[in-house]
């Protein structure tokens, strides 16, 4: 059945969604989200294929045979603190480009860059 | 904007009850307090300080749509060879992963196998995770800290006075929470070994604690409670506590990390590597979301100052 690959089509719609964000919009702070998105749905991506039909959460117990696979539980519970602290470093240069051009408008920089040149 | 900010808060909540779904509790826990919690703040500080509103796209965003949907379609034509949802005979589940399942029990001592395979079978790779959040810290610092001192507290003082006193009930609830939300960080701090939970969760809620407080009270009575040096040695010490667990056992004759090196009876030496390792994650996460946030509203503060200074 083909529609069992639906898990990797949601992925792939939201990581889409992501991309048009960062790559339509012009606005710093909208890029940033968009960017979160995309990185949303490769997690989503991950903890789908660790899934398994019948399985349970990988905390060992008594009678339980069939577990969840631990390893990308472990990969991307790392990757989401890591990406709040990358998220929260590109906030902070949105800020900092906004006190230096007075603009997250990626364009109206571009015209400042260009102006200065 | 607003909105845009808000939703994206909804879709973190929104994709941690997805993990809960799909098995992955201790995964869902940390999405639940990043995504809909942190994360969604700091873009809101964020937006503070670069404005609110969105310029109209000048350019047609037909050539963008036609990039995505060419994009997406060979990516969906590329998952039709992969393994179906659930399946038991996936490539992913072949490898090592068994081995964790069966293994991890006489190895590591430690039920709950997210933990051990984080904090034991690769605690190199965490390592370096631990690095790279405390690296992030540090740029964040070193881009918005404020080195001059912000004049005019006391005008600060008597705002936040008259804030308070409008969110009286706000402050009275969190008030009474905060204790319970550090209580709970504590224990999913030191109970990662059996339940869902462990170092990086713990940090993060820990944060969200001490931040929901300086949200209320205002920035100058929590800069008064918490000490910003304090905070940044604190981060440091965290991944120092990590890399030192890793120095001991290299003094042992064992290699990088190998835990069995610290006490006589290895399951004992796993345990305690463990809890000191998640213990430095847990010190790091924490102070490097405080040292984040801090800046972000201290910058906000100082700038106010300047505009109210200047007219």
């Amino acid at each position: 059945m083909i529609l069992g690959l639906y898990n990797y089509w949601i992925v792939v719609v939201l990581m889409m969604i992501g991309f048009y964000i960062v790559i339509a919009h012009g606005n710093l702070i909208k890029k940033i989200v968009g960017l979160t998105i995309f990185q949303t749905s490769v997690f989503i991506f991950y903890i789908s294929m660790a899934k398994v039909e019948g399985g349970t959460a990988p905390i060992l117990a008594e009678g339980i045979k069939q577990y969840s696979n631990p390893l990308p539980h472990v990969l991307i519970l790392t990757a989401i603190v890591v990406g709040i602290a990358t998220t929260a470093l590109g906030l902070a240069l949105a800020v900092r480009i906004k006190e230096a051009y007075g603009s997250i408008e990626e364009e109206e920089i571009q015209e400042k860059d260009n102006l200065d040149c | 904007m607003f909105a845009v900010i808000m939703l994206s808060g909804i879709y973190g909540l929104l994709s941690a009850s997805f993990f809960v779904a799909m098995d992955a509790v201790d995964v869902a826990f940390t999405e639940a307090s990043v995504g809909a919690g942190i994360s969604t703040l700091l873009m809101l500080v964020a937006i503070t300080m670069t404005g609110r509103s969105e310029h109209p796209v000048r350019h047609k965003p037909v050539l963008a749509l036609v990039v995505v949907i060419v994009t997406g379609s060979l990516l969906i034509y590329g998952t039709l060879d992969m393994p179906y949802f659930g399946s038991v005979t996936a490539p992913v589940h072949q490898h090592v992963a068994p081995q964790y399942i069966n293994d991890s029990m006489q190895q590591v001592g430690v039920p709950n196998i997210v933990t051990s395979v984080l904090a034991s079978y690769r605690g190199f790779d965490t390592f370096g995770e631990v690095v790279v959040i405390f690296t992030a810290g540090m740029g964040v610092l070193a881009l918005l800290s404020v080195v001059r001192r912000p004049k005019g507290i006391a005008e600060i003082d008597s705002l936040n006075k008259s804030m308070h006193e409008e969110y009286l009930v706000l402050r009275i609830v969190a008030k009474m929470l905060i204790p319970f939300i550090l209580l709970f960080a504590l224990y999913v701090q030191f109970h990662g070994d059996f339940g869902p939970g462990g170092g990086f969760q713990a940090g993060v809620i820990f944060a969200a604690a001490i931040i929901l407080y300086s949200m209320l009270f205002g920035m100058s009575t929590a800069r008064r409670v918490i000490n910003q040096s304090l905070i940044q040695l604190l981060a440091a010490i965290g991944v120092l506590l990590y890399g030192s667990v890793g120095v001991v056992s290299l003094l042992e004759d064992k290699h990088f990390l190998d835990y069995s090196a610290l006490s006589a009876d290895p399951i004992a030496g796993q345990h305690l590597g463990i809890l000191l390792i998640e213990l430095g994650v847990g010190i790091t996460v924490a102070s490097v979301m405080i040292i984040i946030f801090f800046n972000f509203a201290g910058r906000k503060n100082s700038e106010q100052n300047q505009e109210s200074n200047e007219s």
